[in-house]
């Protein structure tokens, strides 16, 4: 990439900060400058986050429809997967997934729902 | 309580630590294409099965915490690095660095990283800062991706050293411990190995999955998820190749700008034509990355999406890994003087 062609577009890094980018001066040699973000990258961290949103709504979904227990949406809004809450929260994959069924979920003591709150 | 710190950005978290504490230390030699160089810190791997963030799992650098441990040991200097099972432990032992005025660099997970934009706190655990002193309840942070230091509370730094999940940090601190003389014949050396581990990494490796390989094996697979996921996953599939690639932290084209500016640095120690034409190779090989990227968003950006736009995209690849290959076959074909 040459140095004039940085691109130097919107993205969620304004009034952060700027980045590092490499690129080549007219002589062909390396430098670095600065740069406010790049369109390409910028709708490619939209389309990740379009997808959690959608993933969050469709879990609200499945909690008002008891079809889920109320952790699925947490789990969901924290950007979590099985293995993440089970790493926070201590408790086995295997073991949430049966907190994730509303009946067993309903049934849990306070202290296993404070130890999930906690850590979600 | 402060340090004598200096605070320098860089493109890339782990460059910018390691730059930046050998300086604390008196090693002024190495800028970040060097440490990125003389760390072997090109790579490729796409883990089959695997799953990040409900896409693909992709890496274009080495394994993180490797370009600080192999750059110190290069240069002949000794190195701590410690975890913590205990978080009472881990600060206690943070302070006492500190008191003996030794910046020193954490890994973090960036989900909890309070100064980071929301957008981008994923749960990754393998980012870099340094700590570098305390004012009041604060530790004054220099995170190396930023233009300006910044500030931690207690809390807020201890969460993030004991962020959870794949990479946890475990409360993992790191600093080289002794200044020692760098002679132009220990850079050159580091170069010359930092080559050739480089060149072994991206060519050798006998997975299908790693190296040039494994980007023939991405360029395959690419061109099988119109299908295989349907358009909106693929283009799901898609958007994390891209932040892979170029989101903060790679200097653009998948660390390979970095690296090309690392070639031509070594230049100026070990003057061999090769180095060169391997760097505008590596220049090229970043350039195509990007192309790539440009396909790749107007897939999912729905513009296009035809398999037909697969199929170029995949081919973009094909073309990338033969340019790699040449590059490191004759950088790793180099006979020294």
């Amino acid at each position: 990439m040459k140095k004039e062609d940085i691109p130097q577009d919107n993205s969620a890094l304004n009034n952060f900060s700027k980045e590092v980018v490499y690129a080549v001066d007219k002589d062909g040699k390396y430098t670095t400058d600065l740069s406010t973000g790049w369109e390409v990258k910028t709708t490619a961290l939209d389309v990740a986050w379009n997808d959690i949103e959608q993933r969050i709504a469709t879990a609200k979904q499945k909690v008002l429809n008891k079809e889920a227990s109320p952790l699925l949406f947490f789990m969901e809004y924290r950007l979590m997967d099985l293995a993440i809450v089970s790493a926070y929260s201590g408790f086995w994959k295997w073991t949430i997934k049966q907190h994730l069924k509303p009946a067993i979920f309903e049934k849990l003591s306070d202290k296993k729902i404070t130890a999930l709150r906690r850590n979600i | 309580m402060t340090t004598d710190f200096k605070h320098l950005q860089a493109a890339h978290c782990e460059n910018g630590v390691t730059v930046n504490l050998l300086k604390s230390i008196g090693v002024n030699k190495i800028t970040e294409p060097l440490a990125f160089g003389i760390g072997s810190g090109l790579f490729y791997i796409y883990i089959p099965l695997l799953k990040i963030n409900n896409g693909p799992a992709i890496a274009f650098r080495t394994q993180p915490g490797l370009i600080f441990k192999r750059t110190c040991k290069a240069l002949g200097i000794p190195v701590v690095r410690k975890k913590f099972s205990s978080k009472p432990e881990a600060e206690k032992f943070l302070q006492s660095c500190l008191d003996a005025g030794q910046p020193v660099g954490c890994q973090v997970g960036v989900y909890y990283l309070s100064y980071f934009p929301k957008e981008y706190r994923f749960h990754f655990n393998a980012h870099n800062l340094i700590v570098y002193g305390n004012e009041g309840d604060n530790y004054l942070i220099s995170d190396p991706v930023m233009e300006n230091t910044t500030t931690l509370t207690r809390y807020e730094l201890e969460r993030v050293r004991f962020a959870k999940g794949a990479l946890a940090p475990r409360g993992q601190i790191y600093f080289p411990t002794e200044q020692k003389i760098i002679t132009d014949n220990v850079m050159r050396k580091a170069i010359k190995s930092g080559i050739k581990r480089n060149a072994d990494d991206m060519l050798n490796i006998p997975m299908f999955f790693i190296g040039v390989k494994g980007i023939r094996y991405t360029a395959k697979k690419i061109k099988s998820w119109r299908d295989k996921l349907g358009p909106k996953d693929a283009g799901l599939y898609l958007a994390q190749l891209v932040r892979m690639q170029e989101e903060i932290g790679t200097g653009g084209g998948g660390f390979r700008y970095i690296y090309g500016a690392f070639l031509q640095e070594a230049y100026a120690y070990l003057p061999n034509d090769t180095l060169l034409e391997s760097s505008k190779l590596i220049t090229q090989a970043g350039d195509l990355w990007r192309s790539a990227a440009v396909q790749a968003a107007g897939i999912y950006k729905g513009r296009i999406g035809s398999q037909a736009d697969f199929d170029v995209m995949g081919d973009y690849l094909l073309e990338i890994a033969e340019i790699e290959k040449k590059a490191f076959e004759s950088l790793s074909k180099i006979k020294w003087q």
